[in-house]
């Protein structure tokens, strides 16, 4: 069944095509025999490795994979009717929950967006400390998923490891703003709080800690050989597929699209400030996902390293009315989150809330592209290739 | 007719003995030591504590956990084959069981002593497929029924490499009784020095690393747990299982681990045993008497050893895929095991 889109058939000449085919009918009179009918697989909505309630229904030929599709919706919210009833200090509280594992990285490309259709820009120290939280909430966010990918692939062990270091990061985030997972930090015009004493020298500790974590996630798992042989070559998403299906952030970087909205955007933030590298991949299969979001975390400890040092003086908050409203406008914000683009369109009609939010969240987007990755791999690759794709539920149902 | 307490008891008599004694003796201790052991290792291999309430350091947690598990409801699913899926775990368990009968604890410590000690513990060692393909496919689950089909071919595949890396140990020792195997590795030499005997871990290294790759498939231990594989299968063929039949499941996974580990340093490591030469012993009837309360505690500690090396893999290690797993089993371990019987048949002749 699945032989009929083979590739190679194409490639036969006159004589292997015919003893092809009757190799095929021979088979196909095999298979009427033993009724060898393929099987419905439905993969979640609870199921392990759909880190919430995706469910991925697969049809399947033995283990093989003929055709599947996601469906979500599961965990829908309604966040972009909730924000509407709302006023726009406190959408912030909402959105957090987007994407759990990295919450402060969700609030920023908002508040970017009723600050522009404000007109108001934060004080340099704001953006420095929005751009280190930001990084933060990646390194949070990214090394839960290393030590997942391990879980995915049977290996138990990364995940207590990765749950270990980023605690540390959490105790940071948790620190500054007050908040572990929802820290509803960020304030139109600024931040709630300037950053507590010794933060800084803590930080830079902890920075350490994660490169460290770095290196061993990459001894104990990308140096393995049975991980390379399950995610090398598996789930290969090529340049331009990866570009037609919309795919933002690791996912694409790993198909060697160089694309980064850090540095390819002028936003009010501090990476222009610093110096980092955007790392690509050649391959676009699982491994090369993966590989990418490991050199990303160990690039967001140098650039939160680099921010600390030259952090500015000054206030933390921009001169803002107590009772704030967005003056009538439209506005689309989008940044590089943990998860891909992550990007915000903001029509206020002069109101104290606004009159639409349409969120663009990465993971969305990323999960698209399964019905055309998950056709023909086994079921073993389907876990793989989902756990390389790393998508959060609540990033995908908002 | 054997006589206990000068009470003569019949052979079925006998039998029922043994099997108690096989259970009460070893593979409850076994089971419980290994159970702990492993969740103190892995829990200090993962940066924590692991059970540190049920009794001191945690270590009657198995206890704890079988009350529990036997106050939960016994669940069978409606389309399942109940006679099937009620059997099934004890037919897994039945294979450990018998598999413990056939290992030598001391020089008159044992079970029972068969001339094809070996043959016999490789033949019960694979009821346990049954039991596993009856369970994934009773229980009427599609993720059970990959499972358990994932199960089969695995274990068919790897009980192979792990009886031709027997064979070796077999030729080397001229005897497939496993009392006879200890003797010849304890009473040995290589080249002459008897200083450690002869342990085969030294002499039949290649076939000791197959055997223990096999047994690891065997377990179904990771990187070879395909059929369990908790993210992907939800535990394959024991997805539908709980209460009491899950936990003979559970159980059974870690005393067998144990009884592998037993039968692989009874084959390996000199099982019972330690160098005759250090104390002037010969043969098996100068082998002092002590050695029968030693023997069991010498066999513990080496099974300890193997438990460890199984378990520190399972725990380091991802899973390899059904096809790159019955690959290696073919095109590896097959090939590796067979040129080593052909060595060792070629030096047994040649020395």
């Amino acid at each position: 069944m699945t032989i009929l889109n083979d590739p190679v058939n194409a490639k036969l000449g006159d004589r292997a095509q015919l003893s092809y085919i009757a190799s095929q009918a021979a088979d196909a009179r095999l298979n009427v025999e033993l009724e060898t009918e393929g099987m419905t697989l439905n993969i979640g909505p609870q199921h392990p490795a759909t880190h919430g309630t995706l469910r991925i229904i697969a049809r399947l030929d033995g283990e093989q994979v003929l055709w599947a599709e996601p469906s979500c919706g599961y965990m829908h919210r309604g966040y972009e009717k909730l924000t509407e009833v709302r006023s726009f200090p406190q959408v912030t509280s909402l959105i957090n929950r987007i994407d759990w594992l990295g919450s402060f990285a969700n609030e920023v490309p908002f508040i970017l967006a009723a600050e522009k259709l404000m007109g108001v820009e934060a004080p340099p120290r704001a953006q420095w400390i929005r751009t280190i939280l930001f990084e933060l909430s990646r390194i949070a966010n990214v090394s839960l998923f290393l030590g997942d990918l391990g879980v995915q692939l049977g290996a138990i062990t990364p995940v207590f490891i990765a749950f270990r270091d980023r605690e540390y990061v959490l105790n940071l985030i948790e620190s500054a703003t007050g908040g572990r997972f929802h820290p509803n930090f960020d304030r139109i015009g600024g931040l709630k709080d300037d950053l507590p004493a010794g933060w800084v020298d803590e930080t830079k500790v902890v920075m350490k800690k994660l490169r460290n974590f770095c290196d061993e996630i990459e001894a104990l798992l990308f140096g393995n050989e049975i991980f390379q042989s399950r995610t090398r070559g598996i789930g290969v998403i090529p340049r331009d597929v990866a570009m037609q299906y919309g795919l933002s952030g690791a996912n694409l970087r790993a198909s060697g699209v160089d694309w980064d909205l850090r540095r390819d955007q002028d936003s009010p933030m501090a990476w222009n400030k610093v110096d980092f590298k955007v790392w690509t991949h050649p391959d676009g299969d699982s491994f090369a996902r993966c590989w990418v979001r490991l050199q990303e975390t160990r690039e967001a400890t140098k650039i939160v390293d680099q921010l600390l040092d030259g952090i500015p003086a000054g206030p933390v908050m921009a001169k803002v009315p107590k009772i704030i409203k967005v003056p009538e406008g439209e506005a689309w914000v989008s940044t590089e989150n943990p998860l891909g683009e992550m990007g915000y369109y903001v029509v206020s009609r002069g109101d104290s809330g606004p009159f639409r939010v349409k969120i663009r969240s990465a993971s969305f987007n990323n999960i698209s592209i399964t019905p055309w990755l998950l056709r023909g791999v086994y079921v073993p690759d389907i876990i793989t290739i989902l756990a390389s794709l790393y998508f959060i539920l609540g990033d995908i149902d908002r | 007719m054997m006589s206990v307490l000068a009470i003569e008891v019949p052979y079925w008599g006998q039998s029922l003995l043994r099997v108690l004694g096989g259970l009460v003796a070893v593979l409850l201790p076994a089971g419980t030591i290994v159970y702990v052991f492993l969740f103190k290792m892995m829990s200090f291999m993962q940066s924590r504590l692991g059970p540190m309430e049920a009794g001191p350091y945690g270590s009657m947690q198995l206890f704890a956990e079988v009350g529990k598990w036997l106050q939960k409801e016994d669940i069978q699913p409606d389309n399942a084959d109940k006679r099937i899926f009620r059997m099934a775990p004890i037919v897994v368990l039945m294979s450990t069981f018998l598999l413990v009968a056939v290992v030598p604890f001391g020089p008159d410590a044992w079970f029972t002593n068969f001339e094809t000690g070996v043959f016999y513990a490789l033949a019960v060692s694979s009821i346990s497929v049954l039991g596993i393909l009856m369970a994934g496919w009773s229980s009427a689950n599609k993720y059970s029924l990959l499972g358990g089909l994932r199960a089969a071919g695995q274990l068919i595949a790897y009980e192979l490499p792990m009886v031709l890396a027997v064979v070796g140990v077999v030729i080397q020792a001229g005897t497939m009784n496993l009392q006879q195997i200890v003797l010849a590795q304890n009473a040995g030499s290589i080249f002459g020095s008897d200083i450690v005997g002869n342990p085969y871990v030294l002499t039949q290294f290649v076939g000791f690393v197959v055997f223990m790759i096999a047994v690891q498939a065997e377990l179904t231990q990771a990187p070879f747990d395909m059929p369990i594989a908790e993210s992907e299968l939800v535990s394959g063929y024991m997805t539908e299982y709980s209460g009491f039949r899950f936990l003979i499941f559970f159980i059974g996974e870690f005393a067998t681990a144990g009884v592998f580990a037993m039968i692989a340093s009874t084959l390996f490591l000199g099982g019972w045993g330690i160098p005759f030469s250090w104390f002037g012993w010969t043969d098996m009837d100068s082998v002092a008497n002590w050695m029968n309360v030693a023997g069991p505690l010498i066999v513990f500690t080496k099974m300890m050893v193997l438990v460890f090396l199984i378990m520190w893999i399972r725990f380091s290690s991802p899973r390899f895929r059904e096809d790159q797993l019955q690959r290696f089993a073919w095109k590896v371990l097959i090939p590796v095991s067979l040129a080593n019987i052909m060595v060792t048949a070629v030096l047994k002749v040649a020395f």
